[in-house]
C-alpha cells in the first residue's frame, strides 16, 4: 500500500506520528487496493465535470482533449463518480488479473 | 513567602493548578473528584484565574477536548475519578501516543458493581496501560508538589507525554491538612511557559493522529515506548529542581526503616501512612520490618526499586485492586515479573486491602507480615491473599 518512503524505524518517525507536510497522501499510491474501476465512454461524455467535482479522492483531472480522467493510483473504485455522471456515461468495470 | 494554611487537599490542588497557570480545563464533576474542578470553575469565573473552563457533557467529552486544547497548544488540565474515568477510556490511549502533555488528577475510587464512592485503586488499574506517566501522592502536600510536578515533567519538550497524579479518594481528596502553597515567584521559576515542539495552527498546517498503517503502527508504538523509559531521567531531573527551589525531595520509591530489613511491606499511595506507623510498633517489638513505597508507577522504577529492596528476604505488596481470575493484583504482578530469576531475589506475597473504601489499619498491616512470614516458611496454596475478607 505504502511506498517505500513511509517504512521508517522507530527512531525517526515523526514526532508522535504527526504529518508536517500537508497534502503528502499525494506521494503515496493508495488506490492499489481497488476491485473495480471507472470507464469512461468519451461518446457520451459531455466534459461537465461532475466526476471531477464528486470524487472523494480527487482522483479526476482533465486531460488535453478536455476529457476528465482518473488517475488509478488513487482512485478506490467508489463509483460514486458513474453514480453522479448526469450521461452514464460513466461504468465501473471489475478489476481483473 | 509561601504560606502554610489549613486546607481542603482537593482546594490545594486547585489552587496549584491555578499557581501552574493552566489555561484551558475540560472537566465533568464525580464524587470524589467534584471539589477540585468546582474550586476551579470558581477561580475562573471569578476572574482569579485566566482560563478556559470547559463544562463538557462526559468525562469522554473532557478528555476529548484535553486533546484538542493540549495540540492547540494550552496548558490544559482535568481531574476525573472511577466511572468517569473509565468514560474516558476510549480517548485516553490517544494523548500519550501523540505526545499531548496534559495533566490529570485522579481523585481514586473503587468500580461498580456494587456501586461504592469510595477509595481504591482499581479505577486507575483498568488504565494501567494507556501510556501516561502516572505518579501516586501520600498525603495532601504531596498531591499538590507532585500537579506542580505533573506538568513540568509533561511538558517538558524532552518528555511531552501526559500525566497522571493519582491522589486517594476522600483519604486526601475531603481531609483537612496543614499544606504548604508555594508562591507564584517561585512556581514560574520552576514552571515556564508551555511551549510544544508542534501545534495546531493554520499558518503551518500539520496532522496530528492519522491512520497508522500496519507498517508503521508497531514504530509509532515503539517510539512512545521509548519516550517513556527516556522520560524517567526528567521526572527524576524535575524532583531535583522542586527540592532545590521549595525544599521538598522526592523519589521514586520511598524506603522507611528498611535497613536491616528482612520483611518490606509494599504500597502506593495514602494507606503508606498507616504502614509506616505499623512499622514503627512492629519495630519496637523488634520485628526487622520496613516499607517500600512506589511513587512513580509509570514508567516503572526498576532499577529503583530493585535498589531498595536491599537483603531484604521477603515482599509482602499490597494491592488495593482485585482483578477476578488473574494470577495476582497489578502491582503484586509487576514485582513478581521485575525480580523473577534474579539471583537472590527475595520470595515476593502478593495482598489485596483496602477494597471500596475499607480501612487498612494498623493491626492490618501487621496480620500481612505475620502471613508473610509464615508463607516464606510454608509456601501458600494460593498465589494471593485477601486481607480482611469475612468468611461467614
Amino acid at each position: 500500500m505504502a511506498n517505500s518512503d513511509a517504512i521508517v524505524g522507530w527512531k525517526t518517525i515523526t514526532f508522535g506520528c504527526h504529518i508536517l507536510e500537508p497534502g503528502n497522501a499525494a506521494n503515496f499510491r493508495t488506490g492499489d487496493w481497488r476491485s473495480q474501476r471507472p470507464v469512461t465512454d468519451k461518446e457520451k461524455c459531455i466534459k461537465c465535470g461532475m466526476c471531477w467535482v464528486y470524487c472523494p479522492d480527487m482522483a479526476y483531472s482533465q486531460d488535453e482533449e478536455g476529457y476528465f480522467v482518473a488517475n488509478m493510483e488513487y482512485c478506490k473504485g467508489c463509483g460514486i463518480c458513474a453514480h453522479e455522471c448526469p450521461k452514464d456515461a460513466i461504468t465501473m468495470v471489475p478489476e481483473e488479473g | 513567602m509561601s504560606k502554610r494554611v489549613g486546607i481542603e487537599v482537593s482546594i490545594a490542588i486547585a489552587e496549584a493548578v491555578g499557581l501552574a497557570r493552566a489555561e484551558v480545563i475540560p472537566a465533568y464533576p464525580i464524587t470524589p473528584q467534584t471539589h477540585i474542578v468546582e474550586h476551579l470553575s470558581e477561580m475562573v469565573a471569578n476572574g482569579e484565574l485566566d482560563a478556559e473552563f470547559i463544562p463538557v457533557e462526559s468525562e469522554h467529552a473532557a478528555m476529548s477536548c484535553c486533546c484538542g486544547s493540549s495540540a492547540a497548544g494550552a496548558r490544559t488540565f482535568t481531574s476525573s475519578s472511577s466511572q468517569g474515568l473509565s468514560l474516558m477510556s476510549e480517548i485516553l490511549y490517544i494523548p500519550s501516543t501523540m505526545r499531548l502533555p496534559i495533566v490529570m488528577v485522579v481523585a481514586n475510587r473503587a468500580l461498580s458493581a456494587p456501586i461504592s464512592i469510595w477509595n481504591d485503586h482499581q479505577d486507575i488499574m483498568v488504565q494501567r496501560d494507556i501510556g501516561w506517566i502516572q505518579t501516586f501522592a501520600e498525603n495532601g502536600q504531596e498531591a499538590v508538589d507532585l500537579t506542580l510536578h505533573a506538568f513540568r515533567v509533561a511538558e517538558d519538550r524532552n518528555v511531552s507525554l501526559p500525566f497522571i497524579v493519582n491522589i486517594d479518594g476522600f483519604t486526601l481528596s475531603h481531609v483537612i491538612e496543614p499544606i504548604e502553597l508555594p508562591d507564584q515567584e517561585d512556581v514560574d521559576k520552576f514552571l515556564p511557559p508551555f511551549k510544544p515542539r508542534y501545534k495546531l495552527d493554520p499558518r503551518r498546517p500539520i496532522t496530528m493522529g492519522p491512520v497508522g498503517i500496519p507498517e508503521v503502527y508497531t514504530e509509532a508504538k515503539v517510539a512512545h515506548d521509548m519516550a517513556m523509559k527516556k522520560a524517567k531521567r526528567y521526572i527524576l531531573k524535575a524532583w531535583d529542581e522542586f527540592a532545590e527551589i521549595f525544599g521538598r525531595k522526592y523519589n521514586p520509591v520511598e524506603s522507611y526503616r528498611t535497613e536491616d530489613a528482612e520483611i518490606l511491606l509494599v504500597t502506593m499511595g495514602s494507606i503508606s501512612e498507616t504502614a509506616m506507623t505499623a512499622v514503627d510498633a512492629m519495630r519496637d517489638e523488634g520485628q526487622k520490618v520496613g516499607l517500600l513505597r512506589i511513587r512513580l508507577w509509570r514508567p516503572f522504577p526498576s532499577q529503583e526499586f530493585r535498589k531498595a529492596i536491599g537483603k531484604a528476604k521477603v515482599l509482602a505488596v499490597i494491592d488495593r485492586c482485585l482483578p477476578p481470575g488473574a494470577v495476582c493484583g497489578p502491582v503484586g504482578a509487576e514485582i513478581r515479573s521485575l525480580l523473577y530469576k534474579i539471583p537472590g531475589a527475595p520470595k515476593i506475597f502478593s495482598f489485596v486491602a483496602g477494597l471500596g473504601g475499607r480501612d487498612v489499619t494498623v493491626a492490618r498491616f501487621k496480620e500481612i507480615v505475620d502471613k508473610a512470614r509464615q508463607f516464606a516458611k510454608k509456601r501458600p496454596r494460593e498465589l494471593y491473599e485477601v486481607i480482611g475478607v469475612r468468611e461467614k
